[in-house]
């Protein structure tokens, strides 16, 4: 149990995929300028990528590896997800639309999310097992969500503020998530 | 409104330059420029897959029905990518083991799959091609740029190729906050003001 504690609390904080692995940036900036948005964004991503990281961590041990093909694991990961995403998008708007309202928008833009695609393959690379794997990817994606609405908090209160014209926008956002990963840099001493 | 061919190839050097002015294809512009070394690796790979990418699109954009077309531009893609990471294993193994995920990551970079859908599915396979290798350059060129600033800071020294090549004197006190993830989005963001104080006159 101690076990997955630590890898818990490892990869919500100390290696948290958008302030310190650097992945997922995209998303990162372009759906924090809204509380709301960064809220539904958080929960598409913790959705889909639970359900990606299992996925191909199956797809991959029973099948690439299987039958040596490891070689396609690009195409095949980057397949997977993308038909996952357009499945989930197809269910959620006939069985759960009041879910689909909430996360319909963001969906398709997980395709191209590299933190999805990312913790896919750090799951691969560290030869996690089953239970590893699942724990993994759920924390990941709650340390993404956690981020991003963080983020977007401190985005809110930029907007009243008087910014240089220079810096505006993308420029000050970075600067400020700068900041915010240095708060994250602070959990390395942890573990 | 069509432009010159060398408009088509120039525009990526500068006034469309990744990920300045558009802010995209980001995870790798970050996370690679811890040394110049990586920048180039990772440019490199980058405009390989995109130049490539471009030019196979291009020719086949009367061929792929628009309904599939995203799923068919990220399978072609990605058959790019894998050319490229195997090439990367086999040629420039330390470099392929330092950029890790990033290189099979390619395929989720969005500036491909920008290029894609806004250039490659409605114009010409040569245009393409400019297009391709201009944006690939000029994208080469900003992680140089970021990577060198980082890496000089951080360490003092710079690496372009294998060994890193001591710049700054024995006096210099490595700022090591620049090489690390804080550092890279405070030097981001502090090269895109720059970006924007040069380009408004």
């Amino acid at each position: 149990m101690g076990d997955y504690f630590v890898l818990a609390i490892s990869s919500i904080f100390i290696n948290n995929i958008l302030l310190a692995q650097y992945l997922g940036n995209c998303p990162f900036l372009g759906t924090s300028k809204k509380m709301e948005t960064a809220v539904g964004m958080g929960m598409a991503v913790i959705f889909v990528l639970v359900m990606a990281g299992i996925i191909t961590w199956i797809t991959n041990t029973f099948f690439l590896v299987k039958f040596d093909l490891e070689y396609l694991r690009t195409v095949v990961f980057i397949l997977v997800i993308a038909s996952l995403v357009q499945f989930v998008e197809m269910f959620l708007k006939k069985s759960i639309p009041a879910l689909y309202a909430g996360l319909g928008i963001f969906l398709p833009l997980i395709t191209t999310n590299c933190a999805v695609m990312g913790v896919c393959l750090i799951l691969v690379n560290e030869e996690y097992n089953f239970m590893q794997a699942l724990v993994a990817s759920f924390c990941y994606a709650v340390g993404f969500a956690l981020a991003l609405i963080l983020f977007a908090g401190v985005r809110e209160r930029i907007l009243l503020a008087r910014v240089p014209t220079p810096l505006q926008d993308t420029s000050i956002a970075l600067v400020t998530a700068g900041i915010l990963s240095l708060t994250f840099f602070a959990f390395k001493g942890m573990v | 409104m069509a432009k010159s061919l060398t408009q088509e190839f120039v525009k990526g050097l500068w006034d469309e330059v990744p990920p300045f002015r558009l802010v995209l294809g980001l995870c790798p512009t970050l996370a690679v420029t811890k040394a110049v070394e990586n920048g180039i690796g990772m440019g490199v790979a980058t405009t390989f897959v995109l130049v490539f990418s471009n030019i196979l699109i291009s020719s086949m954009r009367n061929v792929i029905p628009s309904k599939v077309r995203i799923a068919s531009f990220i399978v072609i893609i990605a058959t790019f990518v894998t050319i490229a990471e195997l090439l990367m294993q086999a040629y420039t193994y330390p470099l392929f083991k330092k950029l890790g995920i990033f290189i099979p990551l390619i395929v989720v970079n969005c500036i491909i799959l920008g290029r894609a859908e806004a250039f490659a599915s409605k114009r010409g396979v040569f245009r393409s091609f400019l297009d391709g290798l201009g944006i690939g350059i000029g994208f080469t060129l900003s992680l140089v740029a970021l990577a060198a600033v980082r890496e000089l800071l951080g360490t003092g020294s710079l690496t372009f190729w294998v060994k890193p090549i001591q710049i700054l004197g024995p006096s210099f006190k490595p700022f090591s906050f620049m090489v690390e993830a804080p550092g890279a989005f405070v030097a981001l963001g502090l090269m895109l003001c720059i970006m924007n104080l040069a380009g408004r006159k």
